[in-house]
């Protein structure tokens, strides 16, 4: 039976990684509401955007952009949004694996994938796992910089434009709420086709000052890291959330155990106790 | 009176969301007034002032580049940084404006030159705001 001494040590040992992962997630859960906060502001911006791309969609313009058009796929790029720390559950490893799990669907049809990385974590995992990576992006911070992401997307839609990669397809956890996150693979370029309701049957264009190609392109271009950026901002929201639950739940696990070898640690005391009182009456009865 | 809706997004929050009698903006190809009813125009956006009437209530904002679309009721800017025009500092601006200038002087390749001119054009807009604001007080 483990002397009382050992079991004084685990018990102290445990109870300081509680002490931490108390404190981490109390550091989650006030950056939860700063990052949401964020991710709320960040949202009419890209709302408005996604409106007047669709709008563009709905017009009969004289220009069609690239983005538009869907081409015979070959290769597939995809833009992957992971948290550069780890301790987060099972956030970034779920993300990852509904990316594996789509890269090899494509790969069924003879699609090459290819991934651009933002964050630590898919940077490390996909070193691992292998793969053709054409950009990353790392450590971001809590207050991610839209111009740190300006290289990673031009890259991506440099290669687009070379037609080194026909689809793009963004990987990045969707925030449901603070208990749930959702993985998801959503299809940037080619644009999804916007359903035609009827109710824009008239043939209608723009004015465009100057010209149609240079402003929808710029637009685009926008639009494309405008989602990114909004993938990021929701992602690092995600981090906080699943980090709050993870610490949670560390720190609950760490009482259990705790519970469990206090009442070893009695135990054995007692049981100390009793072998010795049966060593002193046994050696008075001898004597 | 006839009214448009106007809104006004920067990439990191939602400046104004109203209605407007008529709106004024800097475009890249100079300045347009929006009534009500305008055809549906999609232009670039200039460092500028973006004056929004409602009846005879003005408001005014500043956008540091972007676009606009317009459709006949309803203009949205979106800009890449977008404020209101009161809560800017004119102090502020002008020593944005010398230090722009700076650079441009001392600029190494033309990389940094394109940058320092536009930082110089963005600087010059934002006092042209502050002042057009402060004439109209």
């Amino acid at each position: 039976m483990a002397n009382t001494k050992e079991v004084r040590k685990q018990i102290a040992s445990i109870k300081s990684t509680q002490k931490i992962t108390s404190a981490m997630e109390m550091v989650a859960a006030s950056k939860i509401r700063k990052t949401q906060g964020e991710m709320q502001l960040g949202r009419p911006y890209s709302e408005k955007i996604k409106e007047v791309i669709s709008h563009i969609a709905t017009s009969s313009s004289e220009y069609s952009h690239p983005f538009y058009e869907s081409r015979a796929a070959k290769k597939a790029c995809f833009i992957v949004v992971s948290s550069d720390k780890g301790l987060c559950g099972g956030l970034n490893i779920n993300l990852f694996k509904s990316v594996i799990h789509k890269a090899a669907d494509l790969n069924a049809q003879g699609v090459e994938p290819s991934f651009a990385l933002i964050g630590v974590k898919a940077a490390s995992f996909f070193k691992a796992v292998g793969g053709n990576v054409v950009a990353k992006v790392q450590k971001l911070g809590d207050k991610p910089d839209p111009d740190m992401l300006i290289g990673l997307t031009k890259t991506v839609l440099d290669l687009h434009k070379d037609k080194e990669i026909d689809e793009v397809y963004l990987c990045s956890n969707k925030f449901i709420n603070t208990m749930t996150q959702q993985p998801m693979v959503q299809q940037l370029i080619p644009l999804p086709a916007i359903i035609d309701d009827g109710s824009t049957s008239t043939h209608w264009d723009y004015i465009y000052e100057p010209e149609a190609k240079e402003l929808l392109e710029g637009l685009m271009t926008r639009y494309i890291e405008s989602l990114i950026y909004h993938a990021v901002v929701e992602n690092n929201a995600c981090e906080q959330a699943a980090k709050m639950l993870a610490m949670k739940n560390a720190t609950d696990n760490a009482g259990d155990l705790i519970k469990e070898l206090e009442l070893l640690y009695n135990n054995v005391r007692q049981a100390a106790i009793t072998q010795e009182l049966s060593e002193i009456v046994g050696g008075a009865a001898a004597v | 009176m006839s009214t448009i809706k106007v809104s006004i997004v920067s990439s990191s929050e939602e400046i104004y969301s109203g209605e407007g009698t008529m709106v004024f903006a800097t475009g890249s190809l100079g300045e347009i007034g929006i009534a009500p009813g305008h055809t549906p125009l999609l232009t670039g956006l200039a460092p500028g002032p973006v004056r929004i009437q409602n009846g005879d209530e003005e408001q005014t904002f500043f956008c540091s580049g972007g676009f606009v679309e317009i459709q006949p009721d309803l203009v949205t800017f979106l800009s890449d940084r977008a404020e209101r025009a009161d809560s800017m500092d004119e102090a502020e601006a002008i020593k944005a404006q010398e230090q722009a200038e700076k650079n441009m002087h001392d600029q190494q390749s033309t990389l940094d030159y394109t940058k320092a001119a536009a930082q110089l054009a963005e600087a010059a807009a934002r006092i042209k705001t502050i002042q057009k604001l402060r004439k109209n007080k």
